[in-house]
């Protein structure tokens, strides 16, 4: 039998979100506190009312350390269970799924989710270079961020037949379009404005991404403290958001050692949206889905999944990007508050952070950079690792009963 | 008899022109300017005298079975590891097994044909095959003339009971402590004395009786010699000693000083496979070395040898197969010889867990994978549970070496963050024609040179050096296939 999945069970009654950036008068904890004052505020509750917490953070060797014990600590939680969760660049979604799951499953009546990264205290720009497993790291490409998801554009062009200036200047568009849409968001860490010429012109970090087609690198924490519908409401709250989809695919070494992928996709981010959509009862996505908020660590990686999420067909990303499909005006928004591109990527809390934005969105409570068309169902996407080797997550957020 | 039943060789890709280096240092030493012409060999960053060694060994293997060699032997000064058997590190990544006797042979510039005559006289009483190899990358200091003078390189020697390409017909040897240089424990550079009191007391007294007595043993006059190899970098000198051994001067072999220069103790033996790749059957080559005394050896090219020939990359092939570089920073960078801001990329911790290296060494070292008993699905690494989503079966994967296969680009990058000895660092997903893929770094690639589709083969290379122990880890890499077989 089906599973029935996650649809309409669990509410959302509350959020917060630091400014994302070079916070360098900042601790770890200072973020959370930050995060977490908005988001208790936001929810009416008090912190003795949490039944438990999910905390997130993945290169806690930077910062915090191991363990629950930086969250319980920070916040001074009264001996509730807290977990630390880490898988990739989906460590973020993954709390959230912790306590979204914990509310489900009844074990627990309300539930935190908090993700907090500290990635600028090692001294140099980019994300830390870190260990990868000891028998990893005797036999692994010498591989960054930048040069792993750079690959996606050599074997995209090898499939689709996109010639490197077409498809440089689709990615370009990509940048420029969230650098806009930063330009609007007061917690971005990059709220300046770029032009396409800048982009194309930027130093190469990894061919053929240049600085502009790879997304910041900052500090910041976002949080989300979740409920039944039922206890939402009886606390006043009307117009309840709710999860529609909770979906995660991890890679098994197929991509990596099998010849059956050919590196133009994400394999694990398919067979994700294929899930989500199936449990939020989505069939025609590129009509259903008014926002997304992908993740956009490099500009290749945001054009790639908009296929992958079965909103642009299959080689026709380039297209729609340079149509302006995803821009803020478009049909489609995709990184509306600026995306990983202007938010960096503090890992551990970006997935919060992109359900943050959603969140506020379906409230009409973006500000400046508020959809005009009211959205009706968001979908947040990670993911991390590398196109070969990863794990997707995708969340699927919207208006309770739609 | 015993003979050379097959032979390999390899010189780096990368030439360094002499000129650079005079450019830079010839406001101190104004006499290195007589050497500013033509270039010399050198490694790059992920190469040293065990990767060229297993270059060679791979020439000289070609597609012979690998399973029978009763010992290798490797003759350098300049091995990685004082202790560790360097020897034992080869016979791993060329998959020589473990029923092997293996041995390193060093400590003089005569280790190359030492310890061949050691090897010859091995396979005469107990039998071969033996794989022999010599390999050498020696440190100089800057603004040495031996900076000039040296070159990177290695041979390898396939030894058997029976004529092969070449049998051998006698040697001769001389153990005398003349000390023209030395390397005292610990020191980086040699230190060394006079070249006129090399070249008098040492060369012209200690080879000439050397030789006279390898031709006795053989049963061969002076004349009977085709091809004479000698190395010495020191002018006229090779004539000078087969004038006084009665040889034809024409014997005389090009030292290939200023091609990739002098290889020290794998020079006799880079000289020749030079001379087995050009001789004629019936041909004799007599080979001496110079360094603490002398040893020569004669051997005769027998009809097997024009079929090898054609089939061997060689020290002529590996001579052609060439890069010129010419910024003598970069050698300086890629030898440690100067002291260099890397950055704090740099700076992670690069133990090598001994337990997981002895655990995986065939992963590691000899690039082993598995192959499905199932489905025939070939994969990297091997695993408990086979990778075909359309098999999945358990325990069912045996030993798939992919060493030898041959690989297409299927997806790359230049990376210019991560940190890498010579930036950009090129990687990409190499697929293999006989299945299985790895995402692996290259080797041997040029900026903007790489493409998908282009073929690749796998070397064995450094894959980096942790410097706070001083231990080298080895890993394979893809290069171009083109530039590795052009003969």
């Amino acid at each position: 039998m089906m599973a029935k999945g996650i649809r309409d069970k669990v509410a959302i009654l509350g959020m917060g979100c630091s400014k994302f950036g070079e916070r360098w008068d900042r601790e770890a904890d200072d973020l959370i506190v930050e995060a977490y004052e908005e988001a208790i505020k936001d929810a009416g509750i008090e912190t003795s009312q949490i039944d438990a917490a999910w905390f997130s953070t993945a290169i806690e060797e930077q910062h915090v350390g191991k363990s629950g014990v930086p969250l319980a600590t920070a916040l001074r939680l009264p001996y509730i269970p807290v977990t630390r969760v880490e898988n990739y660049c989906a460590s973020g979604s993954e709390a959230f799924r912790g306590a979204t799951y914990a509310v489900a499953s009844g074990a627990c009546d309300i539930a935190l989710a908090l993700g907090v990264e500290k990635l600028k205290d090692t001294g140099y720009g980019g994300l830390p270079q870190r260990g990868r497993g000891a028998l990893n790291s005797m036999y692994w490409a010498n591989i960054s961020a930048p040069g792993s998801f750079a690959q996606l554009a050599a074997a995209y062009r090898a499939k689709h037949g996109v010639s490197r200036e077409t498809l440089k200047r689709a990615m370009a568009h990509i940048s420029v379009k969230s650098h806009d849409n930063g330009s609007r968001n007061p917690k971005a860490h990059l709220q300046n404005k770029i032009t396409e010429e800048t982009v194309l012109k930027a130093p190469l970090v990894a061919e053929p991404l240049g600085l502009y087609d790879c997304c910041g690198v900052s500090d910041g924490s976002a949080c989300a403290i979740v409920t039944t519908p039922e206890i939402a409401k009886s606390f006043g709250k009307q117009d309840l958001i709710t999860v529609k989809a909770l979906q995660l695919a991890v890679s098994n070494g197929q991509e990596a050692q099998h010849n059956s992928w050919d590196g133009s996709y994400f394999a694990t981010a398919r067979a994700a949206a294929k899930r989500a959509y199936q449990e939020a009862g989505i069939d025609k996505p590129r009509e259903q889905i008014s926002l997304i908020e992908a993740h956009d660590c490099f500009s290749i990686t945001e054009l790639v999944t908009l296929e992958d999420l079965y909103i642009s067909p299959e080689g026709g990303a380039v297209k729609d990007v340079l149509d302006g499909f995803y821009d803020a005006d478009g049909v489609v928004p995709c990184q509306i508050d600026g995306g990983l591109k202007c938010f960096g990527h503090p890992i551990g809390a970006s997935g919060l952070r992109m359900i943050y934005e959603i969140y506020l969105q379906m409230q009409g409570r973006a500000g400046e950079r508020q959809r005009r068309q009211e959205p009706v169902r968001g979908l947040v996407h990670n993911l991390g690792g590398m196109p070969h080797q990863n794990v997707c997550s995708i969340a699927i957020i919207g208006k309770h009963g739609s | 008899m015993v003979g050379i039943a097959s032979f390999g060789g390899y010189i780096p890709r990368l030439r360094l022109a002499r000129k650079s280096m005079v450019d830079a240092n010839g406001w101190f030493n104004g006499s290195l300017r007589a050497y500013a012409k033509a270039e010399r060999a050198i490694c790059s960053w992920d190469e040293d005298s065990l990767t060229m060694a297993v270059e060679a060994a791979r020439d000289a293997l070609c597609d012979r079975p690998r399973g029978d060699f009763r010992a290798l032997y490797l003759a350098t000064t300049s091995a990685p590891f004082e202790d560790r058997q360097n020897a034992g590190i080869l016979a791993q990544a060329l998959r020589l097994g473990e029923a092997l006797n293996t041995m390193d042979v060093g400590a003089s510039q005569r280790a190359g044909t030492t310890g061949l005559i050691a090897a010859l006289d091995a396979v005469a009483s107990r039998g071969g095959p033996v794989l022999y190899l010599a390999s050498e990358k020696r440190r100089a200091a800057a603004a040495s003339p031996a900076e000039l003078l040296y070159g990177d390189g290695a041979a390898a020697l396939i030894l058997e009971r029976g004529d092969g390409v070449a049998k051998f017909l006698g040697s001769r040897s001389a153990s005398v402590d003349f000390v023209d240089h030395y390397k005292g424990k610990g020191r980086e550079f040699d230190y060394g004395w006079e070249e006129r009191w090399i070249r008098d007391e040492g060369y012209l007294k200690l080879v000439p009786p050397v030789i006279a007595g390898a031709l006795a043993e053989s049963g061969l006059k002076p004349a009977d010699i085709a091809h004479f190899c000698l190395p010495c970098t020191l002018p006229r000198v090779a004539q000078a000693i087969a004038k006084q051994a009665g040889l034809a001067e024409s014997s005389v072999r090009p030292n290939l000083d200023g091609l990739c220069g002098d290889t020290g103790t794998a020079h006799p033996l880079v000289m020749l496979v030079h001379a087995l790749q050009e001789a004629k059957p019936g041909e004799r080559i007599l080979v001496a070395s110079f360094g603490n005394g002398s040893d020569a050896l004669v051997f005769e090219a027998t009809a097997d040898l024009p079929a090898v020939q054609r089939a061997r990359r060689g020290v002529i092939g590996s001579l052609k197969r060439r890069k010129e570089e010419t910024n003598y920073a970069k050698y300086l960078a890629f030898n440690d010889l100067i002291k260099m801001e890397r950055g704090l990329r740099s700076e992670v911790d690069k133990q090598t867990p001994l337990t997981t290296l002895y655990r995986k060494r065939d992963m590691l070292l000899s690039l082993v994978g598995g192959k499905c008993e199932r489905c025939g699905t070939v994969q990297f690494p091997k695993s408990n549970i086979c990778v075909n989503p359309n098999c999945r079966a358990m325990h069912s994967q045996v030993d798939q070496p992919f060493s030898e296969f041959a690989g297409k680009v299927m997806s790359f990058t230049a990376d210019n963050l991560t940190y890498c000895p010579e930036p950009p660092a090129h990687y990409g997903m190499v697929q293999f024609a006989e299945g299985g893929r790895m995402m692996v770094d290259f080797t041997e690639v040029d900026a903007g040179q790489v493409e998908v589709g282009m073929p690749m083969r796998m070397v064995f290379r450094i894959k980096e050096v942790d410097p706070a122990r001083g231990f080298t880890k080895y890993f394979w890499k893809a290069a171009p296939t083109g530039d590795a077989r052009e003969v």
